[in-house]
């Protein structure tokens, strides 16, 4: 069944074909849904360490003496407050607000900073960033050909990685520098699944052998499918699903990582967003009955139509039904009763607060 | 069932359904391939006793953890049992899709409609 394919591949392709992955395409590339199951792989992360090819995933590289006053005006959070070593989440919008990527960035040593995009976003995030360094002493580089991304997530994962690092590991939130399995890295205290864990980024050749030291170490490897259950538990947004050039971040629930007084890229339309409110606002729900949410379900209220359900599946941790949606501001309280009508059955449901497992609290 | 199989007794849909008839009585479930594909099957919603299926229509759903998928009716008749295990733990529909995991019995109304279906080698080659 194999067909001619313009579909990329990541370094790691051989190690999924080897470890019985099936394969789908994913933002023009061809990656692993899953290894033995989602439900197994879910678990393995929530329970023990997993890891991820999130090779797929963009990298771009802002240099340069005016490097810090261009990102202040890309992105939307106060990249000033970023340190040397540090880790910042970002949205890229549009002049209207909307929101065009979300994006993590780091500070690296020699003061460049290294950003992280979105794999379906990456070259219209290039562009846009190319747009708005006219007239910036920076040097806006595409690096996502030579660099492999392997996420490590789960309460062993870095216990995991620090078995073949050549040094301590960066704290949450914080990136190093360091090897790992012989191979120079830069590790980042990030990732998807709100369990402890890194993000290994690593030369695109250097990324097969780093994968097979961590199967060697005991880490289950683990697809997009177990990535979009666990992301979506903790309430993490996806982009394309959860907020779009549609949706400014008030609505998205993204306005903590927007300071206007950055003066970003289209600040005057989050500012005004948020200083008027929305009509809409991205809501966590959960189904306690019958019945799986799926991303386009309608949302209703006492019958009435209510809004769109944006991300939905059956979550493994939690047994039940769970989704994230858009909906009425006067709807988006916990505890507030709506309904889904899922594919002509209605289903009940309860708005609840983000997020909907907390890997923090487990017993 | 981690290695897949396709029994020989039984009849198979092309939409990957599988029927396994005694005289005018008939067992329905979905083959290894369609569990496979679906994965971690979390939901399998049991028709009425006593409504009526038809041959090449849905007649029930089952829902993975990724996907829903509609289940079609490889023959058609009125049903006369659904498997209730299986909707208390539908993870039997992957772990026997041809034994514990099968959907509803069914009363055959028109017997001759096996005449269409394939034989285990016939859905073996539409798979490959």
């Amino acid at each position: 069944m194999d067909e001619p394919t313009d579909l990329r591949r990541t370094s790691l392709y051989d190690e999924h074909v080897a470890a019985g992955a099936r394969l789908v395409p994913f933002a023009g590339w061809e990656m692993p849904v899953q290894y033995e199951g989602v439900a197994a792989e879910h678990e393995a992360v929530r329970e023990r360490a997993g890891m991820f090819d999130v090779s797929h995933m963009g990298q771009i590289s802002t240099s340069g003496p005016d490097a810090l006053a261009f990102l202040q005006r890309a992105v939307s959070n106060d990249v000033a407050k970023l340190e040397p070593g540090g880790a910042q989440y970002s949205c890229l919008c549009a002049d209207d607000g909307g929101i065009l990527d979300d994006l993590f960035s780091y500070l690296l040593g020699d003061g460049s900073y290294l950003t992280v995009s979105n794999a379906a976003n990456h070259e219209s995030d290039l562009a846009r960033f190319r747009e708005i360094a006219a007239g910036f002493g920076v040097e806006v580089a595409d690096i996502a050909a030579d660099h492999g991304m392997i996420a490590v997530q789960g309460p062993e994962a870095r216990a995991a990685v620090a078995g073949l690092a050549s040094a301590e590991l960066p704290a949450r939130m914080h990136t190093a520098t360091l090897e790992v399995a012989g191979r120079e890295c830069l590790v980042c205290g990030t990732g998807y699944t709100g369990e402890d864990g890194v993000e290994i980024i690593c030369a695109a050749d250097d990324a097969p052998a780093i994968w097979r030291e961590l199967l060697a170490a005991g880490v289950t490897p683990c697809g997009l499918g177990a990535r979009d259950t666990l992301r979506l538990e903790v309430c993490f947004h996806l982009h394309g699903n959860d907020m779009g050039p549609d949706r400014n971040p008030i609505e998205a629930g993204l306005g903590w990582c927007c300071k206007e007084e950055t003066g970003f890229a289209g600040s005057e339309a989050v500012a005004r967003a948020r200083a008027e409110g929305t009509a809409e606002k991205l809501a966590a729900f959960v189904i306690e009955g019958r019945g799986i949410p799926r991303a386009g379900n309608p949302i209703l209220s006492a019958g009435e139509p209510a809004g769109t359900v944006t991300s939905g599946t059956f979550s493994p941790t939690l047994g039940i039904g769970i989704g994230m949606g858009y909906v009425r501001s006067d709807l988006a309280e916990p505890g507030r009763e709506i309904e889904i009508d899922v594919r002509g059955r209605v289903r009940e449901a309860e708005i609840r607060s983000k997020p909907l497992y907390d890997p923090t609290k487990k017993s | 069932m981690a290695e897949a199989s396709y029994p020989e007794d039984l009849r198979y849909h092309p939409e990957h359904d599988w029927a396994r008839v005694d005289g005018e009585e008939a067992t329905f479930g979905i083959t290894w391939y369609a569990q496979d594909s679906l994965g971690d099957v979390v939901f399998f919603d049991p028709p009425e006793v006593g409504a009526t299926v038809t041959k090449d229509e849905p007649y029930t759903e089952v829902e993975s953890v990724k996907a829903v998928s509609d289940v079609i009716a490889p023959l058609s008749g009125e049903i006369t049992a659904v498997n209730e295990a299986a909707d208390t733990n539908p993870e039997l529909i992957n772990t026997d899709p041809y034994g514990e995991g099968w959907m509803v019995k069914v009363k055959l109304s028109d017997p001759s409609e096996l005449d269409s279906l394939l034989d285990s080698a016939a859905y073996r080659d539409l798979l490959d």
